[in-house]
């Protein structure tokens, strides 16, 4: 037989063969290095523990800013990290707003422009939110305000991690 | 798709011929283990090499993680071995690597030696791989107190010990190398951009000029 009738040559085999050994090699050398940087975007974010933040009483019906301590785990790091929320009763239901405009991630405030009364006001862009943490159409956020969960146990509020709406 | 991507590189830049030059090359019987078994000991250069890309590109992927700071330095790197998916297999490249590196050459060193490789005119090309081997023992005496953790910690005091002992100079030599009159945290930053960005340095300059050197005169001939 000669070489010509051969669909494969002896050089393209050898090719072959050692191409696929080298690349199968350099995969599993490299496979443990790009799983090893990929880790943070693979891993589930962890549970948010409830924290106390507000009793009942000292709710009304206009938002109020509650600052809380919470413990953040980063990697090798924790530490204690304050978070906000605008709390207000709505039909005496607790609701509890994330102050992190929907925009850029920027901080709102209640009434945070006196231009703009019983708005949720972003001071980056301009982005304004309803009472309820509605964005207003023709401001920049796309989207409501997220709101944390909510736990009531007799007079204590207890809040937990956000959710999107 | 490949060929036709590397002909349109090709038709404007013309690398053929560079690719000739840098991989294209004979390579004698007498260095061939396909002819002779006992030629194998030509490879430990070569797996040198390989040894030692595996070791930049295991380091690089750790300085993900690791911080070069006395508080969170043993922390980082116990977080990153236990925590992080493959990290005890990333960081196990990288430790194992370095003895590896520092076996794979020593016995390249006897091969060139016992075969007279060294000789006429390859002397320069000998003098550089011993400067090469000192940067290689520069990487594994720095790269050692990364982890700050005791063995590290007293290695490097008692490296630095040893520095001292230099006659004239040895006081200096230290605090240069120490960062001051404390093994702390000026140590471990200074140690860590040894590591990472001096040392390495050095070593891709002088590989650059060992392969330029084995390609310019080629392997010596057979015993």
């Amino acid at each position: 037989m000669s070489e010509k009738e051969h669909k494969v040559s002896r050089r393209q085999f050898l090719t072959y063969t050692l191409t696929g050994v080298g690349g199968f090699m350099a995969a599993g050398m490299l496979m443990p290095m790009a799983r090893f940087a990929l880790d943070p975007a693979l891993e589930a974010g962890a549970e948010s523990d409830f924290v106390r933040v507000a009793s009942l009483d000292e709710l009304t019906e206009e938002p109020q800013r509650f600052d809380f301590v919470v413990e953040q785990e980063d990697g090798w790091y924790s530490s204690e990290v304050t978070r906000v929320a605008w709390i207000y009763l709505a039909n005496n239901e607790v609701v509890a707003l994330s102050p992190v405009c929907t925009h850029l991630g920027c901080t709102v405030n209640w009434e945070g422009s006196e231009s703009y009364p019983e708005n949720f006001f972003c001071p980056c862009h301009g982005g304004r939110f309803e009472r309820d943490g509605t964005n207003i159409q023709g401001t920049p956020p796309t989207r409501p305000l997220d709101v944390y969960e909510v736990q009531v146990e007799g007079d204590d509020v207890y809040l937990g991690g956000t959710v999107q709406r | 798709m490949l060929q036709k991507l590397y002909d349109w590189v090709d038709e404007r830049l013309d690398i053929t011929p560079m690719w000739r030059d840098i991989a294209d090359h004979e390579v004698p019987e007498h260095v061939n283990p396909a002819h002779h078994f006992s030629a194998f000991i030509y490879c430990f250069g070569g797996l040198t090499f390989f040894v030692t890309v595996i070791q930049i590109l295991s380091g690089m992927f750790l300085t993900m993680y690791y911080v070069p700071d006395i508080i969170h330095a043993y922390e980082s790197v116990y977080y990153l071995q236990n925590e992080v998916t493959f990290g005890v297999i990333v960081r196990g490249m990288h430790h194992w690597g370095a003895s590896l590196v520092i076996v794979m050459m020593f016995l390249h060193t006897l091969r060139v030696f016992f075969t007279g490789s060294y000789k006429k005119p390859r002397e320069l090309n000998w003098v550089v791989g011993v400067l090469i081997f000192f940067v290689m023992l520069g990487l594994g005496f720095t790269g050692y107190l990364l982890p700050w953790d005791m063995k590290a910690y007293f290695a490097t005091v008692v490296g630095l010990e040893i520095a001292e002992a230099v006659p004239v100079v040895g006081g200096f030599a230290k605090a240069l190398l120490a960062g001051g009159e404390i093994i702390g945290a000026q140590t471990l930053a200074r140690f860590f951009a040894i590591h990472v960005f001096f040392l390495p340095g050095a070593l891709l300059g002088l590989l650059g000029a060992h392969f330029y050197m084995i390609r310019k005169q080629g392997i010596s001939g057979p015993l």
